[in-house]
């Protein structure tokens, strides 16, 4: 196409709204807007003189698929504001907690949002129950996010701003049952994750970025949860440190921050992970994934599909690990002492490095917060191989159709949440 | 899995500002309910799930969120237009709350947000979902209250004798 003004207003099968604007003259890439187009609740405002045992339940509201990890963060912000050292028994219990939502958050995205694109169906609804392929994948859609959900239910009471967890631990503790019905529900699981891994690996589409720097917390468990800050070029440093590496940028008509990562463009997520710290999978992982691990590193940002996949896959690896040797003993969480401190909490949600930092006064309440959540930090990259992905096609895309299609194939790639992004935007237009 | 002649349920899901969190559990209610549902309910609009969107002739609309612009809404009383019955889904859209905190923001914080305000062209007020539109019902919570959900549209299922 020589000439087009192209507007998307919504783009499906993401979380929230996102639009973009695309202008071509003669042949030329004029213009590529890619926009966060939720509506501000505006939480940075909303939490200051909250107090810290509200924070985590009220910052969880922030977006409905990345709850949990928003309150694990919080939590793990406030604990350490407070000097607070969580039991063994509430770290492994958190890691099931966040293993669930992995499952049941790639899950959405894999099955339910980018799979009718592999299929050219426009809904995993459309799949049809008599071709038993279709039929097979409708049934493992709704069976593998089931696995996840259930576990983020059995732990945390609900997938979705699990009421259990808490500042210093947990307010009710699993029953032993339910714990073991998850296990047995979760390693029926295996062979259908499998199979999509091997579906991702065969049918996904490729899209290089060269000039894309990564970043991603990691330990040697590959938990989510826990680890330094890896960066591109290999170094390791404090996850503490990650907020002084982000360099934030105004992007005048997106209702979100954008930013740069020392300076670079860079891309959180499963793809990051992946790419800096394969070697950190469950065993039994990367003994099930050995052919599709050799793909990563990779620049291909349709690789993030097969990295959630794999994930998938490790969470699952990684819960059956804990389920089988967790006794439960009781528990109640850990007495807090209000006191006045600076806490930094960064944790891996499913999207990739999320970041809180609060500073809490005397008696207890929040005096201010800086939250960074990964589509934040993806904006300016999703921008970026949007416009990569035209320059090099527009000619030979001779409808608006195929572009729409294309370009929500690139935002959906990235796995966007914009419920969490657009209520982190600075005020520096000017 | 929904092409079949039997008489459908018409329904449109629609998200205005809120977390998305009962969509979430929506979509993780159907990890129960496909085999049941998906025949007997047509998804004319549900962006979540698929691109395809026809806000017409609508039986039920289910509307997540509070109303923060009057592009909302303009939006929210079109599909009141289409839907012969409109639910109100989730505390931010049955209460307005926690999307609505910044109605009481005091003056100090509303003047931090005010430039935002006027450049996105936000309300000056958020709404409920019933301060625009009349509903017909109500499933609360944060996220909503599966139970009522089911309840609800089984009620629906019934009266628009896609069930007997």
């Amino acid at each position: 196409m020589h000439t087009l003004d192209l507007t998307i207003a919504d783009i499906s099968k993401i979380e929230g709204k996102a639009s973009c604007d695309i202008k071509v003259r003669e042949g030329n890439v004029e213009e590529v807007k890619f926009t966060i187009a939720e509506y501000k609740r505006f939480y940075t405002q909303a939490i200051r003189g909250k107090d810290v045992v509200a924070l985590p339940q009220l910052t969880a509201r922030i977006c409905g698929t990345c709850s949990n990890a928003h309150l694990l963060c919080a939590i793990k912000a406030v604990e350490n504001a407070l000097k607070l050292q969580p039991t063994l028994q509430t770290i492994l219990l958190r890691k099931l907690l966040n293993f669930g939502l992995i499952i049941r958050d790639h899950g959405l995205h894999l099955y339910v949002f980018v799979l009718p694109d592999i299929f050219g169906k426009d809904s995993i609804l459309d799949f049809d129950v008599q071709n038993s392929l279709e039929h097979k994948y409708l049934d493992d859609t709704f069976a593998v996010k089931a696995a996840g959900n259930n576990l983020s239910i059995v732990v945390g009471g609900r997938s979705v701003h699990a009421p259990f967890a808490t500042v210093g631990g947990f307010t009710r503790l699993p029953l032993h049952e339910e714990l073991q019905k998850s296990l047995a529900e979760l390693q029926a699981t295996r062979p259908r994750i499998l199979d999509l891994i091997k579906l991702f690996f065969e049918k996904d589409t490729t899209l290089i970025i060269d000039d894309l720097d990564f970043a991603a917390v990691v330990d040697s468990e590959y938990s989510f949860l826990y680890g330094n800050l890896i960066r591109s070029d290999g170094e390791s440093v404090d996850s503490e440190k990650y907020g002084e590496y982000l360099e934030h940028v105004v992007i005048p008509y997106s209702h979100a921050s954008g930013y740069r990562f020392d300076g670079n463009v860079y891309m959180v997520g499963a793809l990051a992970r992946l790419n800096l710290a394969k070697q950190y999978l469950h065993p039994k992982t990367k003994e099930s994934t050995k052919k599709y691990l050799e793909v990563f590193p990779s620049k291909n940002i349709f690789h993030n599909n097969l990295a959630q996949a794999i994930e998938i896959l490790h969470a699952v690896d990684s819960s059956i690990d804990i389920l089988k040797n967790l006794r439960v003993l009781p528990e109640k969480p850990l007495p807090i002492k209000r006191q006045e401190g600076t806490g930094i909490g960064v944790i891996e949600a499913p999207r990739g490095a999320l970041y809180y930092k609060l500073e809490v006064d005397a008696s207890g309440k929040i005096k201010t917060g800086r939250i960074v959540v990964p589509t934040g930090q993806n904006q300016i990259s999703i921008e970026g191989s949007i416009r990569k992905f035209l320059e090099k096609n527009i000619a030979n895309i001779d409808s608006k159709e195929k572009i729409e299609y294309e370009v929500e194939r690139i935002v959906r790639a990235y796995d966007p949440c914009m419920s969490c992004a657009s209520h982190f935007l600075k005020i520096h237009w000017k | 899995m929904r092409d079949s002649i039997q008489k459908k349920l018409r329904v449109g899901w629609f998200s205005f500002s809120c977390c998305e969190d009962s969509t979430i559990l929506f979509t993780e209610l159907l990890n129960e309910h496909y085999k049941e549902w998906l025949p007997r309910i047509e998804f004319c609009s549900a962006i979540v799930l698929q691109k395809k969107s026809e806000i017409k002739n609508l039986d039920v609309a289910f509307i997540e969120g509070a109303i923060t612009s009057k592009k909302q809404e303009e939006q929210l009383l079109l599909i009141r237009k289409e839907a012969k019955k409109l639910v109100a889904i989730g505390a931010c859209a049955c209460v307005g709350m926690p999307s609505m905190q910044r109605n009481l923001f005091p003056e100090e914080l509303k003047k931090e947000i005010e430039e935002l305000i006027i450049r996105f062209q936000y309300a000056e007020r958020v709404k409920k979902v019933s301060d625009v539109v009349p509903v017909d019902a109500n499933v609360p919570g944060c996220p909503m209250d599966e139970k009522v959900f089911v309840s609800v549209l089984d009620t629906y299922l019934k009266e628009f004798g896609i069930v007997g």
